[in-house]
Parts: structure tokens; sequence; C-alpha cells
């Protein structure tokens, strides 16, 4: 064998160890029946995909399609002006790239546990606020589809700025001067040139947003309070509170399936409309 | 001459001392000229000579560190670029690589809430014969096709000045002498003033109405394409047009050297060293008694001299180079 291939033996190792070994366990696990305590037992079944046409269930998985789209959208909105900035800036640009980064120096968990200490009813925000007496008793900012939305827009904005500034630093600079001389006014430029140019980046960082958003489970879990619960949650719960580990299993696949399919479709387009 | 017809003595453009300093770096420093209006006009110099940084002073991509850009005698410095009547070819094009041919050709005119678009795109896409391929985009159009795009998209806005920025370097030689000859002809057809910034001396020569020779931020000599040739007022002009022979402080170039056996009257002895056959030509290499080497370009049948023989250089007198 030669030398080059056995570079490749960590990635394999990792592939199929980490990725495809439980992946298969997982969709073993989701056709077999619930254990006593956990756990699994024979026989072979498909209940637990047909528990899924639950109503109570199809809601959560809505719901939580409509927080990470609302959340990928909001990161595109705040991400791209600052991917915009920075990739426009001339000396610091640097400097800017490491402060969009700064975030990952702490753990998620941290992070998030610090916006509860920040929004709880005598967290910083409400108590500053009454000091001032701007407000006589404390806002709800906690537990709410709100606070949830903060925490994930917050935590997976990076993945958003950086694709889209890649993107943007490759632009052809004399691209926007042609459309400066063609007359058309800084904001235009941006909607009709930078925009659809910078679509590869913006691709990119919304399946980077929105799929992690899709299963998140920490942030709706600390932030909303086990009101706001996500599909994320419904799996986590499967696999402790609950000890139903195929339905837990069932939930995982059929959510893969579901992104899977979606990006399929929407990559399909996307490489037809480049045509 | 015949073609002072085509376009009157008003001047469209004109640049008052203007001056560009870039940290480290004087790009353009006092330049002054005047472009008239409906004229073909080149800015020809080497690499580095600020001929683009002067193109971009006057279509707005730059603000001036001195001076005055002036467009229909108007001071123009503190407009944008968007602001400004006039439209510049990339030497990349430029053109939207998202956008179809036709929506790039579309794109100013929809910026100027212009009527008749649909009328005028077609015009523009007549004008430079590339009618049948609208819906094309840049990346399935050929270099040339992608040139006429980017003329198409500038003229048919129907600029004040269309400023050109090394449009035919990116072309392979064949095709770049054949647009020489359209772009001539197209400006001439639209009536509209070009800008051409070039290194290129054959391109600025066989072009231009009027040129600018430029050299290291300034303006060392304007005039018609024969007079810059033919009468150079600096050793670097002569130099920068084409190869000249200094003999005794009067230049003389290639193609006005004759090769004599006998001595003539107006001329100077030398010895061949070697020749180069160029297809249409040859040039035959020769040692001056001064030592200084020269070079006379002459037909095949004039050229049949062997290295070490003895000739004399002769030449008339109207093709004197004498610098000021």
């Amino acid at each position: 064998m030669k030398l080059r291939s056995w570079f490749l033996l960590p990635t394999w190792i990792w592939v199929w160890l980490l990725f495809a070994a439980p992946f298969v366990i997982v969709l073993g696990y989701s056709v077999l029946t619930r254990g006593e305590i956990g756990g699994i037992e024979p026989p072979w079944t498909l209940e637990s995909y047909a528990r899924l046409v639950d109503p109570l269930y199809l809601t959560i998985l809505w719901r939580s399609f409509v927080m990470a789209s609302v959340a990928t959208v909001l990161c595109l909105v705040f991400a791209f002006p600052a991917a915009l900035f920075i990739s426009r800036a001339t000396s610091r640009r640097n400097l800017y790239l490491q402060l969009v980064m700064l975030p990952f120096w702490t753990s998620f968990l941290v992070r998030t546990y610090a916006w509860l200490f920040l929004l709880r009813d005598t967290g910083l925000i409400n108590t500053v606020l009454q000091a001032l007496g701007v407000i006589h008793a404390p806002l709800a900012l906690l537990y709410n589809d709100g606070a949830v939305l903060l925490g994930l827009v917050y935590g997976y904005l990076p993945f958003m700025v950086l694709p889209i500034y890649a993107t943007l630093e490759r632009l052809d600079p004399s691209l926007v001067e042609a459309a400066a001389d063609l007359g058309a006014r800084p904001l235009t430029t941006v909607f009709r040139v930078v925009v659809p140019l910078s679509k590869p980046g913006i691709v990119a960082g919304s399946i980077l947003v929105f799929i992690p958003c899709l299963g998140a489970y920490l942030t709706p879990d600390l932030l909303g309070g086990g009101r706001t619960v996500m599909v994320g949650n419904l799996v986590q719960n499967q696999f402790t509170t609950a000890r139903d580990w195929p339905f837990g299993s069932a939930i995982s696949i059929v959510l893969m399936a579901i992104v899977t399919l979606l990006l399929v479709i929407f990559l399909r387009r996307e490489s037809e409309s480049l045509v | 001459m015949l073609y002072y017809f085509y376009y009157s003595m008003a001047n469209i453009l004109e640049l008052r001392r203007l001056v560009k300093h870039f940290p480290g770096q004087q790009a353009v420093r006092d330049i002054s000229l005047s472009i008239p209006q409906g004229s073909f006009f080149s800015l020809l110099g080497p690499s580095g000579c600020g001929k683009t940084t002067t193109l971009r002073l006057i279509a707005g991509f730059e603000e001036p560190t001195s001076g005055d850009v002036l467009l229909n005698g108007e001071i123009v410095n503190q407009r944008k670029p968007y602001e400004r009547n006039v439209s510049t070819v990339f030497q990349n094009y430029a053109l939207f690589p998202h956008l179809t041919a036709q929506q790039n050709v579309e794109f100013g005119l929809r910026r100027h809430n212009a009527k008749d678009i649909d009328r005028r795109v077609r015009e523009a896409i007549e004008l430079v014969s590339l009618t049948g391929k609208e819906s094309r985009r840049p990346a399935q159009l050929s270099g040339g096709e992608r040139q006429r795009v980017a003329l198409a998209r500038s003229l048919v806005l129907q600029p004040d000045v269309l400023l050109l920025d090394e449009p035919l370097a990116a072309l392979d030689p064949k095709l770049r002498k054949q647009m020489r000859l359209e772009l001539k002809a197209m400006q001439r057809r639209v009536g509209i003033t070009f800008l051409l910034v070039t290194h290129d001396q054959e391109e600025a020569l066989s072009m231009s109405d009027q040129m600018a020779v430029m050299n290291e931020g300034r303006v060392e000599q304007v005039g018609t394409p024969e007079d810059v040739y033919l009468r150079p007022q600096s050793r670097f002009v002569a130099g920068f047009l084409g190869t000249v022979n200094w003999i005794n402080g009067i230049g003389v170039r290639p193609e006005s050297v004759r090769l004599n056996r006998a001595p003539v009257e107006r001329g100077a002895p030398a010895t061949v060293t070697g020749s180069v056959f160029l297809g249409d030509c040859v040039q035959v290499l020769v040692k001056l008694a001064s030592g200084e080497n020269a070079v006379a370009q002459l037909s095949r049948c004039d050229a049949a001299f062997q290295p070490g023989d003895s000739v004399h250089l002769a030449w008339n007198a109207s093709d004197e180079m004498t610098l000021p």
C-alpha cells in the first residue's frame, strides 16, 4: 500500500467508528422493543415509528423546524453586515476575525449559563433596569421562545459569519466598482451584486446553523426552561427519564432522514440554477 | 487633417494639475490634459506610470490628492462613481457572473430608471454583434464576447466619456488586432469620447486621434500619433514608441535606415554583426565606428549582407529626430 493511503487511515477510523457504527446502532435500536428498565429487547418492530405520527410529536417536530428556521434567518441578518464589514476592513481584518471566534475560547455550556445570569428575574438586565426605574417588576426574559432564539443565534452566529466572510473575501472588488460605475448606489450594489455572489457562503452558513439548531437541546433546556421543548429535548428525554431507547432512536432517524432529504432537494436545485 | 472633422474642439474632459499620492508612492504627479469631445484619446505608458490611477481618478474610484477633474466644464472631484456620467470597461471586464449578457447590459439602465430599456439594450447588443447570445452568462462566453458585453454595458448608458483600461490585453494577438479596428469604428459610429489606457504603443498609435505618453506619473508628450512617433520631445518618448538608433545625437528609426556599400553624404560607417529574420522584413544589426549598436529594418531583397561586411548607414534628413 502506498504511504499516501496510510494517511487516510485516521479519517477512515473516524468515519467508521464514530459515525457509521453509531448510526447503524441507532438504526437497529429504533426497530427493537423497549426494555423494562431502558435498553432494548427483541422482537423487531416498527412500533416506535408508528407512534411518531401522534400530533403531539409532530407539533414538537414542526416547532423545532420553525425555531431553527427563524434562528437561521436571524443569524443571516446579523452575520451578513458583519462579514461584509470584515471583508472590506483593510488593517484590522485579523483582529475582527479573532473577535468573531472569541466565544469558542469558552465552553458552550458555560456561555449558555452566562445568559441565564443575564436574563433571569434577578439577573443583570432586570436589576439594572429596575435600579434605573425603567421598570418596576422584572421582565420575563427567560424561559420563553425569545430566550431560546437568542441563545441559538448567539451560539451559532460565528458559523454564519465565517463562510460568508470567506466568499466575500474572494469577491472581485472590480465587480463592486463596476456596479458603482454603472450607477448603483452602495445599498443597491449590496443587494444586486454582493448578496447574489455570496450565495455559496450564505448557503453553507445556513446549513451550518440550521442543522445544529434543529437538533439543539442544551439551549432550549437551559433558556427555555423545559417549557420550550424542541426535538432535541424529546430525544434526550426518551434516553433518560422516559427510558424508551427505541422511540428516541426512531425520532433521531426520522430527523436525520428529513434533514438529508431537505439538503438533497435544496442542493440539487442550487446546482441546477447555476447552469 | 481628416480626423479633425470627427470631433469638435470643445473639451469634454479636463484634468488640471492632478496629483494622487498613495502611502509611500506618488502615482500621479501633476497631470494636466484636455480631451476633445468625440475623440479617441489614449494614455500610453509603461506599467506603474500612473495611467491606470489617472483613469480611476476620472471614474471616481479614487479621490485626487490635489488638482481637479472637470467633466463638461464642471469640477467633479467630490462626486461618487455613480454620480458621474462616465463609464469604465475594466481590464478583466468585471462582468456580473450571476447575470446573463442581457441582464449585464440592462444593469446600468435599470439603475438610472431609464425608459425604453428593451430597445436600447437590443441596439447595444446589436452594436457589438452579440445578437443571439443575450441569455448566456459570462462563463459561457469567449474572451472576445465578454469584452463585447462589457462594451455594450457601458455604451448603452451613453456616457460623456468611455474609459477603457487595457481593454485588449486579455485577448489573443490575432483577435487583439481585429478589435483595434472594431473599437475605432465603433467609436466613430457612436460618437462617444473614448479614453483608452494602454502600455502597447501599436495599440495607441493605430487607434488614437490624440495620445499622451506618460512616464513616472507625468505626461511626457501630447499629440497626434504621427507627432509623437515622428517628433518625440524626449528620449523616453522616442524609445517607448519604438526602437531608435542614436547616431551622433540624432535619432533615426530602424525602418528609416538604408544600408549602402559606398560612402554617402548623410551617413555613418558601420560593420554588419548579424541579422534577424522577421518574415515580412529583416533586421540587420550593425556596429557603428563609434562602437554603438544600431539596427536597420530592410525588406528581404535589400538585406543581402553578411556579418563582417563594411557598410554605410544612410537616411533622409526628414526622418531625423532631434530632441529639444
